[in-house]
């Protein structure tokens, strides 16, 4: 730990959730309408574990974050402006594709080749962290090929804390069914970090670290290496939005009374364990 | 074609994740064979024995007593190259959601998650999964094998059948030096436990119940107490809207049992219940996909042209939450 860690963060863009999304064909495979065009955000999982690479770096003296972000280099520059003012950290841009139907397997071959140029990277040290899945393709298995490319042994999903000791080796927990946590400790780095949530909040925008994280995000993008990823070996034969709007009947002007007696008689319908 | 149904173990016994993964496999109508890692694997095996499977196979090292990714990875992938199928399909469990795409990388599989669909046509097998965080639904297939799918609980009925004499063959593992060591499981205490997958109801708490009422007074307090009434009266699991567990994050005050673990959507889960009851949530699309997989849906909500609940609750009650569910706790204790 005094040594410091060298954090890896892959993270992109997706839609903002706010926008609908329809589906449409292209040359390449599915994407989506008017996806050059559509507003983007910082993919949620992968931010938290931005904040809690930067929090842990904070920590730990001598450490430094690096964001390994694919996609399209000028979306990535338009999202920087905002991302880019809420933790301190070096980009390393690689230009391609941030779409959801493209194959995982070329994504991670592409953010691990990224991983293995960053100059001055100490093995060691490393962590690799990331969303436990994107918000696009939702797949939660892009950081395990990572995994496996860089070879690293340890890897931990759904991850809600990371507590690193004086000797470097660390804690975890990991999210598992029924609410509950699987608690583990590793001997130290490399490991890769799957994160879900965490516990911090998103940090408040700060010029000065924009500022200073601009001196390296412009150079970044302007040396930003093409991936060719695709839909790799995926034979797509429908993609669509299923019709999910329902009959919604409205009770209004009823009073709690009644509504409290609706209610428990449909609860009670149910099969309660 | 051959498929593989790689299972795992849980308290020694499989979970019903597995069961339905082992059905959704018997579905297809191919030939398989079963691979189980985990205490108690043999065990787990005759308990399918008679699930049609061509042969068993099972880890049950010690080193497998406990979820780990490079002891899993390593299991897995003795059984998965024992198996020699071109198709392998698993449950998505948090176990195998860990270590399995890294064994379909070093395998040099291709590997699909979160499969809600699956089928044999014209000696291909076919699949069906969501994109987009549950707003795009695609059928696909692949060409290139071995193919790995591991299939959402929830969606498949479980295997039922009678227990046998399953014979299953030890596989021999190489597993390495371990770096992680698996300390325990952390539950909530028995009456703080707010996450219930088997329920059959999803309570859905908004941030409306942290909000100023009518009086121009928080009550939060008041809120905690008829929430926490209501699960423990239906038993019910609780789920909750983002803005309402950032609260907590922020430090600004809001109910103590709430977490990030609760919360549904976008950065949440999307859990599958019979029945779901949403109070105080407002209407964005984020908030639908957490309940694209509830099937019955009712929402309680002040306004009735809420964009959350036209179109996608079968009934909105337009009313007071504090009231109308103080009714309803004091009915259902009653």
């Amino acid at each position: 730990m005094t040594n410091g860690l060298h954090i890896v963060v892959c993270g992109s863009l997706v839609p903002d959730p706010l926008q609908t999304l329809e589906p449409v064909a292209t040359p390449q495979g599915p994407g989506l309408k008017n996806e050059a065009m559509l507003p983007s955000v910082l993919d949620p999982w992968a931010g938290h574990a931005l904040f809690e690479a930067a929090n842990l770096a904070k920590q730990a003296a001598g450490s430094k974050v690096w964001l390994v972000s694919l996609a399209p280099k000028a979306k990535l520059q338009q999202l920087m402006m905002t991302v880019a003012q809420k933790a301190p950290f070096e980009l390393v841009a690689v230009d391609g594709s941030a779409g959801g139907f493209t194959d995982a397997r070329g994504v991670a071959d592409a953010l691990a080749d990224a991983i293995l140029a960053i100059p001055g990277l100490d093995k060691s040290k490393l962590l690799v962290f990331g969303g436990c899945a994107s918000a696009s393709r939702d797949a939660g298995v892009t950081l395990q090929m990572v995994c496996e490319r860089l070879g690293i042994a340890d890897f931990f999903m759904g991850v809600d804390e990371i507590k690193v000791q004086p000797d470097g080796s660390f804690s975890v927990l990991e999210r598992i069914e029924g609410g509950r946590y699987l608690a583990s400790s590793c001997a130290g780095a490399p490991a890769v970090l799957a994160w879900a949530t965490g516990n911090l909040p998103e940090p408040p925008n700060s010029p000065q670290v924009g500022m200073a994280n601009m001196r390296f995000i412009m150079p970044a993008l302007q040396k930003a290496k093409p991936a060719a990823v695709g839909v790799g070996g995926i034979a797509y034969e429908k993609v669509e939005v299923p019709a999910q709007k329902r009959a919604t009947r409205i009770v209004k002007d009823v009073p709690a009374e009644d509504i409290a007696k609706e209610i428990v008689e449909w609860v009670g319908a149910a099969d309660r364990p | 074609m051959k498929a593989f149904v790689l299972l795992h173990t849980e308290a020694g016994a499989l979970p019903k994740a597995a069961l339905e993964a082992l059905g959704a496999a018997c579905g297809l109508g191919l030939p398989f064979s079963v691979g189980i890692l985990g205490q108690g694997a043999a065990a787990a095996a005759d308990a399918v024995a008679t699930c049609g499977a061509t042969g068993f196979a099972v880890v049950d090292a010690p080193e497998v007593a406990q979820p780990r990714y490079a002891s899993d990875a390593a299991a897995a992938a003795a059984l998965i190259q024992s198996a020699g199928a071109e198709v392998v399909i698993a449950p998505q469990t948090s176990r195998f959601a860990r270590c399995l795409p890294g064994v379909a990388a070093r395998l040099g599989m291709a590997v699909d998650t979160h499969i809600v669909s699956l089928a044999a046509q014209d000696g291909a097998v076919k699949a069906q999964r969501w994109f987009y965080r549950q707003r795009i639904l695609s059928s696909f297939s692949r060409a290139a094998h071995p193919w790995m799918l591991l299939v959402d609980s929830g969606v498949n009925a479980p295997w039922q059948g009678a227990a046998g004499a399953a014979q299953a063959q030890a596989v021999a593992v190489d597993f390495g030096e371990s770096r992680t060591t698996v300390t325990g499981v952390q539950s909530p205490a028995a009456d703080a436990q707010t996450i219930r997958p088997e329920a059959a109801l999803l309570f859905v708490a908004g941030a409306g119940w942290t909000k100023k009422q009518r009086d121009g007074q928080f009550h939060i307090g008041r809120a905690g107490g008829i929430i926490q009434t209501f699960l423990a009266a239906a038993k019910a699991s609780l789920g909750s809207s983002k803005s309402l567990v950032d609260l907590k994050s922020e430090g600004q005050e809001t109910l103590g049992f709430m977490s990030h673990m609760n919360q549904v959507g976008q950065t949440g889960s999307t859990p599958r219940h019979l029945k779901g009851l949403s109070t105080c949530c407002h209407g964005e699309e984020p908030h639908a996909v957490g309940w694209r997989f509830i099937t019955e849906r009712r929402a309680i909500n002040l306004d009735p042209n809420c964009g959350w609940a036209q179109g996608k609750a079968d009934v909105v009650y337009v009313g007071d939450a504090f009231e109308i569910m103080e009714k309803v706790n004091a009915l259902l204790q009653s």
